[in-house]
């Protein structure tokens, strides 16, 4: 399976992102992540999938599909372009007085940061590509974790050129 | 000028040209019906709005214009997501307006509430939920534009009861700005050159026709490419009556129960071009063995379609309109005489298919269903509309009735949708009043949308309705003869139902023909006669539709007897 990171202009309107997600689930199509957020436009939303495939012609069979909802405007694969991709993750780890130490270590290591402290646990935040966050868990797996909360990766062209010119 | 949004609705919909809509009133669209009350807006009322929506179903697909259902919330507009599923499979355009709780109980489960965009959101085009007037009229503006340009299908507008009320300074907008959209569907000329040169160099290819050859309106250009290439041709279910039947090369349709020379000549062809169409299992047989000595070509609309079940070898992406004059022109300037060249292969693929061509075997008294279906094709001309519902008499049908035109032969081909027959008749025929429409279908379907032989009955709608009655549902009979031990699970009907009473208690004439020879003296005189009947026709139990691709197997390995 590859994993390949498209970014999705639409309408920034009630009802897209249940167009989007429906249209995945339906036709079987396998997604890692996906997250939504404003963009410098007000009427535009950018949605971040990260699709798992067997190969290009299941790709361009997902970049096709998406490409008929109507309030789809543009679709880019960034794991194509040259880009810079980022996640963030939130991992809450039980810290005794033995361990936080320890993972306090972890934290430099990884050049993440604790935002909350508590008697018993710490949260840790770190930003990254996939592989880093991925790395960072299997670490902390040493440890004992609670919860994790995982945005899904985003992306952005490197260069002067936004997706919506590509 | 001033106006409520229901008035507003109805104004846009006149702007749009639609003279005819199929509805059903109820609790939050009443405000609307009073609107077309006052207007008098052509609305004919359905029995059910499952009849309401196939019938603009079967309206759409004889004429290509959009058919308009009329539905309230809740359970109206539940009751449409079945002909909206079935319009969806066979890119029919329809624009689909349901009426939706007031804004303010949206969300409540309200009364009569259902979530129409999430219901329909996997089986339209687009859909919208229109909660503020303002936006009323550029939304059935786009949602016109969507149902009808690119790929057609049907569109939902979901519109909040309050909407009707409210008053609107309305204006009919004149532009469409979508972002996202594009009715320009031009591709690369290039692939064109590439497809010229692979027939160049083919020595046996053969052109597969698809729906998309109907909706395009390009049946004429085709037939140009088909004197031009003068190969083997057949079509799929839907793609019936842009070949003429009497062509020379033409193998009848293909595909699970298509004919024995279409599927052996796309087995054995080693181009294959393929038009408008979408490589439906039905079509294919077992994918991994569709066509294997053929590079396969794909002109297509839609680019979801290419590759998605077959890969193809050669893609002309866009709209028939812009790809098959040109394929035309660039044919007629080739120094190949392509009739010459594939003559030979030509004259054996219809050997081939001569050698089982569609049958049936007469027995004495009784009447064989291709024996029905042949003599009312031989009784009709090119000004009929053939429907059909689904099921044995669909696919005896599509093998014995000889559609001449596009838009002759309406079936609901994707979704094999039992009940789609008569509304979708009741369309065709509101539609095209100067045609005449014979409705093929099984004492199965029929049962389905029965109520609408009251609607028929109301409205004189003049629909000839042939019960091409087996006592079974048939094609489920069939698989079970076959492959489940004989074992009529759930499948055997009764012989107590009457049609011929259920007919005249709805207000139709019925007629009951039960021997061979009540084809020759009594059919011709009852197709003839003007007005509605129902044709109640006993045909055997045990008849197969054959030749038969069972599922899983290749195309060469059709059941021939």
């Amino acid at each position: 399976m590859q994993k390949f990171l498209l970014a999705v202009l639409v309408d920034n309107k009630p009802g897209v992102l249940t167009h989007v997600a429906g249209l995945i689930s339906r036709r079987a199509f396998n997604i890692e992540s996906i997250s939504a957020g404003y963009t410098e436009e007000p009427s535009v939303t950018r949605i971040n999938i990260v699709v798992s495939v067997e190969s290009e012609n299941e790709l361009d069979q997902v970049v096709n599909q998406l490409g008929k909802l109507i309030d789809v405007i543009k679709i880019v694969n960034l794991s194509k372009a040259p880009s810079i991709e980022r996640e963030l993750v939130m991992i809450k780890v039980k810290a005794s007085k033995e361990t936080r130490a320890d993972l306090v270590s972890v934290v430099d290591i990884f050049r993440a940061k604790i935002v909350d402290v508590t008697s018993e646990n710490v949260i840790i935040e770190l930003t990254g590509n996939q592989r880093k966050i991925d790395a960072i868990c299997e670490v902390l797996s040493d440890y004992e974790i609670v919860e994790i909360a995982r945005t899904g990766a985003i992306a952005l062209s490197r260069g002067p050129i936004p997706v919506k010119k590509m | 000028m001033k106006m409520n949004g229901a008035q507003a609705l109805l104004e846009s919909l006149k702007s749009e040209g639609v003279d005819l809509v199929f509805g059903y009133p109820g609790g939050v669209v009443l405000k609307l019906y009073d609107e077309i009350y006052k207007m008098k807006f052509p609305n004919i009322l359905t029995g059910h709005e499952q009849g309401a929506v196939h019938a603009a179903d079967g309206y759409a697909r004889a004429t290509g214009k959009i058919g308009v259902v009329i539905a309230t919330s809740g359970p109206g507009a539940a009751n449409l997501i079945t002909g909206i599923a079935t319009a969806n499979m066979d890119s029919v355009p329809l624009v689909c307006i349901t009426g939706q709780v007031a804004s303010h109980a949206i969300g409540k489960d309200s009364f009569q509430e259902v979530d129409v965009c999430g219901i329909t959101a996997p089986i339209t085009k687009h859909n919208y939920l229109v909660k503020d007037v303002a936006e009323l009229p550029r939304v059935v503006k786009e949602a016109f534009y969507i149902a009808r340009t690119g790929r057609p299908a049907p569109v939902c507008i979901d519109i909040a009861a309050n909407v009707f009320n409210t008053e609107i300074d309305y204006e009919y907008p004149a532009e469409i700005n979508l972002r996202g959209y594009t009715d320009k569907n031009i591709g690369d000329e290039n692939s064109i050159d590439a497809v010229i040169q692979a027939v160049e160099n083919s020595a046996r290819p053969m052109i597969f026709i698809g729906g998309g050859v109907v909706i395009s309106e390009t049946a004429n250009v085709l037939r140009e490419i088909l004197n031009k290439l003068d190969c083997p041709c057949t079509t799929t279910l839907m793609g019936l009556g842009c070949i003429e039947p009497e062509r020379n090369g033409y193998l009848g349709f293909a595909g699970m129960h298509g004919s024995y020379g279409a599927n052996m000549a796309i087995q054995n062809c080693d181009l294959l071009i393929c038009i408008g169409m979408r490589f439906s299992d039905r079509v294919t047989g077992r994918v991994a063995d569709f066509a294997p000595n053929a590079k396969i070509v794909h002109f297509e609309i839609d680019a979801a379609e290419v590759n998605k079940n077959v890969q193809v070898d050669y893609k002309v992406l866009g709209d028939l309109k812009w790809s098959l004059p040109i394929f035309r022109d660039k044919l007629n300037a080739s120094k190949i005489n392509f009739a010459e060249k594939f003559d030979a292969w030509k004259n054996q693929a219809v050997e081939v298919g001569n050698e089982h061509p569609f049958s049936y075997k007469t027995n004495g008294d009784v009447i064989k269903p291709g024996a029905l279906i042949t003599k009312i094709s031989d009784l009709c001309d090119e000004n009929t509309i053939a429907v059909t519902d689904v099921g044995q008499h669909q696919m005896w049908a599509a093998q014995f009735f000889k559609a001449k035109a596009p838009r002759q032969f309406l079936t609901s081909g994707g979704l094999g949708t039992m009940g789609f027959g008569l509304p979708a008749a009741m369309g065709a025929k509101l539609a095209c009043p100067n045609k005449k429409v014979v409705l093929f279908t099984g004492d199965g379907s029929i049962m389905m949308n029965i109520q609408e032989l009251a609607t028929i009955a109301d409205h004189d709608i003049d629909v000839k309705i042939v019960i091409v009655h087996n006592f079974i549902l048939g094609m489920v009979g069939q698989w079970q003869r076959l492959f489940y031990s004989h074992h009529y699970s759930a499948s055997e009907l009764n012989l107590k139902r009457d049609f011929i009473k259920i007919a005249e208690a709805m207000g139709v004439r019925g007629y009951r023909l039960t021997k061979a020879e009540e084809l020759e003296t009594k059919l011709p005189e009852i197709l003839n006669s003007s007005g509605a009947a129902v044709i109640d026709v006993y045909v055997p139990q045990d008849e197969n539709v054959i030749p038969m691709v069972p599922g899983g197997k290749r195309l060469d390995q059709m059941v021939l007897s």
